[in-house]
């Protein structure tokens, strides 16, 4: 059988649980028919877990397992690496699949190494079914895309990109059944005492909302050069924005960072200006309408997602765009 | 305080990627080498620490004879003295392995506290340092973004997704996955340079019987989602071509 674990925060369920969904139905065999392929039960953790069980139930699946102990809340990776890992020695999985959060990013090499069992993550393929099945996951900031078998017993634990498989493909199955299990967690063996989320400043720009982006990336060079940027983003009528590198060394405030550690963005049009596209930043734009890529490595992966695509030097490019802008 | 960093060399942000005959993995005489972007945030910040709180600062690598390029970098920024496990296998070796090499030679040494990058720019697994954290018996947490010690105790801000961050106590000894960012890096000096020649680099055996947790059996160039229309010319014909285009046929102007 193949288990999921569903990802929630305060009784809302995050939605690249339903992706991990989808991609466990690829991996069963049962995308394409409801049965006949591994069965797949699905596992939802937390304090108090509410409708969320009923909730997964719609999903074409053998069963919902719901574990509720005051221990999961707050999330620690000690914890859950104990949760899960006594779902696996009772259900005995072929395969665990986990959305590749940075909360499965914290706790799910802490399982691995503990069963002493294989982690494929950032998976964004799945060739095959059953256990003869292969993953693709990228390598090499994505400039190359592995086949990857895991080796060393099962469960093998596959972690499951962010937008790599479609929330909507779900089979929805109808009812599956929803049953309560009992996790024993040691209180006094979890370490980390975490403290409540916060949000760093107020989001003054609410880049979700603009319409075009113009959005820089370490080949702007340095930060006199952002200026080019800010007047080719006038001329379009976008905001402008950036890729982490750029955040980082402060040429462009934090607020206006895309990416997994900052916004996500599915603007009308995105100008990508100088990135060279780090799965980390096409996770948080590669839903935009249409994409433009302007680069002067061919081969950057960001050409991969983009629509319309200039291989250049951005300093000739961005200029001449604005020019071409401008003419009345 | 004893602080553990470790460090891996992985390929330049510019390197074109090369396969091998056989399409495994890549060809490695052609790859030009630097220390991965997030150990070298690593680095710094257990360099600060020290500065902070005294101590040592030790650099730990396992990989083949040609890591010493980047242990030596790490030396000469700083840090006290170095443990390489060599070993030619570790060129291409998964996280469990390089995580069970590392805790081998790391082991007797009882380091206070162990930060490691929150992932390699070449595998990309993001498991190495908590799963060394596990063998090495410590808690770890991941995606530093700030470390604060006081006495025994560790508190440290992990990035959470979309702008969150949130506050982790635990107890030290300690193993934290640091985030790129966390701090500005500092260079070589001519003086550290010349230092580093005279540093301790100790060798440490690679531990026998060590399998695998995955094998990569096929790697290529990825194949593209969308079909790109690539537009070439002149800076001036494509500008005004793409113009065009944005304008007529995405109506995104």
């Amino acid at each position: 059988m193949i288990l999921v674990v569903a990802e929630q925060h305060e009784g809302k369920l995050n939605r690249a649980t339903w992706e991990a969904i989808a991609a466990a139905q690829q991996l069963a065999g049962t995308a394409q028919q409801l049965a006949g392929g591994m069965p797949i039960s699905v596992a939802v953790l937390g304090a108090s877990t509410g409708g969320l069980g009923q909730e997964l139930a719609a999903a074409a699946v053998a069963e919902v397992l719901v574990a509720e102990n005051a221990a999961l809340e707050p999330y620690t990776p000690d914890a859950y690496a104990a949760a899960v890992s006594a779902f696996i020695d009772s259900a005995k999985p072929a395969f665990v699949l986990l959305p590749h959060t940075y909360q499965t990013r914290d706790f799910a090499p802490l399982l691995a190494a503990r069963i002493r069992k294989p982690l494929v993550t950032d998976v964004t393929g799945i060739n095959g079914t059953g256990a003869d099945a292969t993953f693709t996951r990228p390598m090499f900031q994505g400039k190359l895309a592995a086949q990857v078998k895991p080796h060393g017993g099962s469960p093998a634990i596959i972690t499951v990109q962010i937008g790599a498989f479609r929330a909507d493909a779900v089979q929805k199955g109808g009812s599956a059944p929803v049953k309560k299990v009992d996790v024993q967690i040691d209180p006094s063996a979890i370490r980390q005492k975490p403290e409540a989320p916060f949000r760093e400043a107020k989001q003054a720009v609410d880049l979700g909302q603009a319409e075009r982006i113009v959005s820089v990336g370490r080949g702007i060079k340095s930060q006199e050069n952002i200026a080019l940027a800010e007047k080719l983003a006038r001329a379009m009528g976008a905001e402008i924005a950036a890729s982490r590198p750029i955040c980082d060394n402060g040429w462009l405030p934090m607020e206006r960072q895309i990416g997994s550690s900052g916004q996500t963005v599915a603007p009308k049009l995105y100008v990508a200006l100088g990135i060279s596209g780090a799965i980390q930043h096409l996770v948080g734009m590669k839903g935009s309408r249409t994409i433009v890529a302007i680069n002067k490595d061919a081969e950057a992966p960001i050409f991969e997602v983009a629509d319309y695509g200039i291989v250049g030097d951005l300093f000739e490019i961005a200029p001449a765009l604005i020019t071409e802008l401008e003419k009345p | 305080m004893k602080i553990a960093v470790c460090i891996k060399q992985v390929p330049t942000r510019e390197w074109q990627p090369r396969l091998n005959d056989q399409k495994t993995w890549i060809r490695e005489a052609d790859v030009s080498y630097e220390m991965n972007e997030p150990d070298a945030y690593a680095l710094e910040e257990s360099l600060r620490l020290r500065e902070k709180h005294g101590g040592e600062v030790v650099v730990c690598s396992a990989g083949p004879a040609r890591v010493q390029t980047v242990i030596r970098e790490a030396l000469a920024r700083g840090a006290d003295r170095a443990i390489h496990v060599e070993h030619d296998s570790l060129g291409a070796a998964d996280a469990f392995v390089i995580a069970e090499a590392l805790a081998a030679a790391m082991r007797d040494e009882k380091f206070d506290l162990v930060l490691t990058g929150l992932q390699s720019d070449d595998q990309g697994h993001g498991q190495t340092g908590v799963i060394l954290a596990e063998r090495l018996g410590m808690p770890s947490s991941t995606i530093i973004m700030e470390v604060q010690i006081e006495g025994s105790s560790l508190r440290v801000k992990r990035e959470l997704e979309g702008g969150w961050f949130q506050w982790i106590a635990m107890p030290l000894p300690a193993l934290l996955t640091i985030q790129s960012g966390i701090n500005q890096l500092r260079y070589a000096t001519l003086k550290g340079i010349m230092a580093a020649k005279k540093k301790e680099m100790k060798k440490a055996a690679l531990p026998d019987g060590l399998q695998p947790s995955q094998q990569v059996v096929g790697l290529a160039v990825p194949t593209r989602s969308k079909q790109t229309q690539m537009i070439t010319g002149s800076a001036a014909d494509a500008a005004r071509e793409l113009v065009r285009r944005l304008r007529d046929e995405a109506r995104a102007l």
